[in-house]
C-alpha cells in the first residue's frame, strides 16, 4: 500500500469495492496513515498517523486489548494525571476522559489491570471486559514511599509473567559526587545513594500497601532507567540506562567538549537478580568498548573499571536519553521485527556545545531473547528538522512506546503531547 | 590547566576580537544589541566566555534551558529580579525550587570555582542576553554576597 494515497481516494476505493482489503464492510477498522505520515520518516512500507493531540506532557502509555489508550501525564492536566482515549474512525482516537490526580511517568496494562505510577507510589486499577477502568477514583495503592529527591525522579514500571512488578528508582545524583555536578568534586566513598536508589526494585503486582522498604532490590548500579521491558522469550528484564552527564564540565583537564559529547554510551542491560551495572564507579566507552573507571573515583579516561560489573548488552550514542523500551511481539510488522526491541530516544541536551542528537525511535534486532545485529533508526524526524535536532529545540520528543492489539506501534511525545501510531501496510 | 585557560581568556579579552568564539560550534548567542546603560562590550565578552565554559551545557547556547530539567534564563524572575538572590544562585547552587511556576529536575551546582569578577561578568552577560536587559552586576555586589557566606 502506498502511504501517499489520500483518505478520499481510499474512501472512494472502498465504496467502489475495487480494493477488497480496504472495504468498509470486511474491515471496519481501517487504519489510514496521515498523508505526511505524521511528519515521521519511516522504512518503506510503514505509515504513521497522529492518533490524538493531548496538548499535555505525555510520558508512557498503555493500550488495552480492546484498543483503549491510557496515557500517563508528567503533570496533571485539568486535574487528571491519566488520559483515556477511545478508538475512533481511521485508527485515530479521542480523549474521552481522565482520572488520577497525580503526575508521573509509568503506566502498564496486564492481566486485567492497569498499573500507573506517581514519582513516589504505584497504583492499580481494574479493567473490565471492554478495557475500561472500573475504579478510576479508588485505585488500590500497591506501593508507596518510593524515594523521590527531585533528580531522576520518574518511576517506570513493568510486570513479568510471574506476578512481579519492577520499578526504577533513579539515583538523585549525576555521579555520586560529594557535591552533585560541581566542578572537580570527587565521588562519595562506597556511594551511599545505592542503598536506597540507583537500581531496580521488585514488588508483588497483586499486593496492596507494600512500602519501599519491603521491596527487593533486584539490580543496582543503574544511574537512571526510564525505558524498561520484560523479554518473554528469554524471561528476562531489559533496561535502558541514562548514562552520566558532564565529563568535561566537571573534569575539564581530562575531557574536552567533543569527548564529553560522545561519552559515555547510553546502554541496554539484560538484568538478572543481583546484577550490578557499576554506576557511579564506571561509565561505558562505546569507542573503546570498555568499562572505564569514573574520574570521580580516580579514573583518567583510560583506566579500566573493575571487570566484575555487568557489561552492557548494547551501547547507543551518548546522552540521547532512552525513555521507552518495548519488545515487539505483534504480527503486523514484517518478521524481522518480531521479538526485537524498539527504543524511544527522547533526545540529548548534554552534548552542547556539540550538536544535539536523538529524538527518534530505534529498532534493535533480537534473536532468541538476545540482541543480534546492528540497531537502526526506525522512526525519525520527531524534531521537525535537522536544525531543530542540532539545537535541541525539537517539536516533539518521543518518550513512551506501546503495542496495540493489531500490532500497531504507539509512540507518545512529552513535548507537544502528540500520540503517534505506526502501522505496516505492505502485504 | 585552569591557569592556562584563564590566561588564554585574558589574551582573548585583550585582543577583544571575539573571533575565537565565532567557531562553527554553537556558542552562547550574541548579547542584545543594546545592553543596559553602563554595560561595556568587554564585560559582555568576558561574561560570554564564562557562560560558554560553565553554563552553556545546561542552560544551552540560546539560554532557553532544557524542558523539565534546566530552566531558561530569559526574563525569569531570578535573572531580572533581586541581585543578591541571583548572585546567591551561583554562590550556593539551587535545587528543588520552582522557577516561574515550573519544576526543574536537575541540580544547579554552586559555581564557587569562579572568581568574583567572573561571577559579575557572567551575570551581567545573562542579564543582557537572551532577550534580557537589566543593570550590570558589579564585583562589589558579588563580594558582598560571598562575604555573607553560604546560606
Ligand atoms: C548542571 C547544570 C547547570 C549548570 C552547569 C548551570 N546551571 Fe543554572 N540552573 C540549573 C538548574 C537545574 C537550575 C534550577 C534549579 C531549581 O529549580 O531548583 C538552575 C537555575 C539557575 C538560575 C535561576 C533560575 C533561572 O532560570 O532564572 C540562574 C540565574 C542560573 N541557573 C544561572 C546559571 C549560570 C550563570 C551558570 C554558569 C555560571 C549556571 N546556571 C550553570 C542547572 C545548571
Amino acid at each position: 500500500m502506498n502511504n501517499q494515497l489520500s483518505r478520499p481516494f481510499l474512501l472512494a476505493a472502498a465504496l467502489v469495492g475495487s480494493l477488497g482489503l480496504y472495504s468498509l464492510t470486511t474491515r471496519p477498522a481501517v487504519v489510514a496513515p496521515d498523508a505526511d505520515n505524521a511528519g515521521l520518516k519511516l522504512p518503506a512500507g510503514f505509515g504513521a498517523l497522529v492518533v490524538a493531540e493531548t496538548g499535555a506532557r505525555a510520558r508512557h502509555l498503555a493500550v488495552t486489548p480492546q484498543g483503549t489508550i491510557y496515557v500517563k501525564l508528567n503533570r496533571p492536566k485539568d486535574g487528571k494525571g491519566i488520559l483515556a482515549l477511545k478508538p475512533g474512525a481511521g485508527g485515530k482516537a479521542t480523549v474521552t476522559g481522565g482520572f488520577g490526580s497525580y503526575g508521573g511517568t509509568g503506566i502498564y496494562a496486564k492481566g486485567g489491570y492497569l498499573y500507573a505510577s506517581s514519582d513516589e507510589d504505584v497504583y492499580r486499577y481494574q479493567l473490565d471486559a471492554k478495557g475500561e477502568v472500573t475504579n478510576p477514583a479508588q485505585p488500590e495503592k500497591i506501593i508507596s514511599g518510593l524515594l523521590n529527591r527531585g533528580e531522576h525522579e520518574s518511576k517506570s514500571i513493568v510486570l513479568d509473567n510471574a506476578g512481579n512488578l519492577y520499578v526504577n528508582v533513579g539515583a538523585y545524583s549525576n555521579s555520586c559526587q560529594e557535591k552533585d555536578r560541581e566542578k572537580g568534586s570527587m565521588g562519595r566513598p562506597g556511594c551511599p545513594i545505592l542503598d536506597s536508589a540507583g537500581g531496580i526494585w521488585q514488588f508483588r503486582a497483586d499486593k496492596a500497601n507494600q512500602t519501599y522498604g519491603t521491596g527487593t532490590r533486584f539490580a543496582t548500579g543503574l544511574r537512571n532507567v526510564v525505558g524498561l521491558d520484560w523479554n518473554a522469550q528469554n524471561n528476562q528484564l531489559f533496561v535502558m540506562q541514562h548514562g552520566r552527564d558532564q565529563l568535561h564540565d566537571i573534569f575539564p583537564a581530562l575531557y574536552d567538549t567533543k569527548q564529553s559529547a560522545e561519552l559515555p554510551a547510553e546502554c541496554l542491560y539484560a538484568l538478572t537478580k543481583g546484577a550490578n551495572a557499576g554506576w557511579p564507579y564506571l561509565y561505558y566507552d562505546p569507542v573503546k568498548k570498555q568499562k572505564i573507571l569514573a574520574p570521580e573515583y580516580g579514573g583518567d579516561g583510560k583506566k579500566l573499571a573493575d571487570a566484575k560489573y555487568l557489561d552492557p548488552a548494547v551501547a547507543y550514542p551518548a546522552h540521547t536519553a532512552p525513555d521507552g523500551l518495548l519488545f515487539y511481539t505483534g504480527t503486523m510488522f514484517p518478521a524481522k521485527y518480531r521479538n526485537g526491541a524498539f527504543i524511544a530516544f527522547h533526545g540529548s541536551w548534554n552534548r552542547a556545545p556539540e550538536p544535539q542528537k536523538g529524538y527518534y525511535v530505534v529498532f534493535q534486532p533480537f534473536q532468541n531473547g538476545k540482541p543480534s545485529g546492528p540497531w537502526e533508526v526506525f522512526a525519525d524526524n520527531f524534531a521537525g528538522s535537522a536544525e531543530k535536532v542540532a539545537s535541541g529545540r525539537a517539536d516533539h520528543k518521543p518518550c513512551g512506546l506501546a503495542q496495540g492489539p493489531d500490532g500497531s506501534l504507539y509512540v507518545s511525545d512529552d513535548k507537544a503531547g502528540t500520540i503517534y501510531r505506526i502501522v505496516y501496510n505492505q502485504k | 590547566m585552569f591557569v592556562k585557560k584563564r590566561s588564554a581568556l585574558l589574551v582573548l579579552l585583550l585582543l577583544s576580537s571575539g573571533a575565537a568564539f565565532a567557531q562553527k560550534k554553537p556558542v552562547a548567542k550574541a548579547p542584545a544589541k543594546q545592553p543596559a546603560a553602563g554595560v561595556s562590550a568587554a564585560v559582555l565578552a568576558a561574561g560570554k566566555a564564562v557562560y560558554t565554559q560553565n553554563c552553556l551545557s545546561c542552560h544551552q547556547a540560546d539560554g532557553g534551558g532544557v524542558d523539565g530539567l534546566n530552566p531558561p534564563l530569559s526574563k525569569t524572575d531570578y535573572v531580572l529580579g533581586d541581585k543578591p538572590r541571583l548572585i546567591n544562585v551561583l554562590v550556593n547552587g539551587l535545587r528543588g525550587v520552582d522557577i516561574d511556576g515550573e519544576p526543574y529536575h536537575n541540580a544547579m551546582p554552586a559555581q564557587t570555582h569562579l572568581t568574583d569578577q567572573q561571577m559579575a561578568d557572567v551575570l551581567t552577560f545573562v542579564r543582557n542576553s537572551f532577550g534580557n536587559k537589566a543593570s550590570a552586576v558589579t564585583v562589589g555586589e558579588v563580594k558582598a554576597v560571598r562575604a555573607a557566606g553560604k546560606k
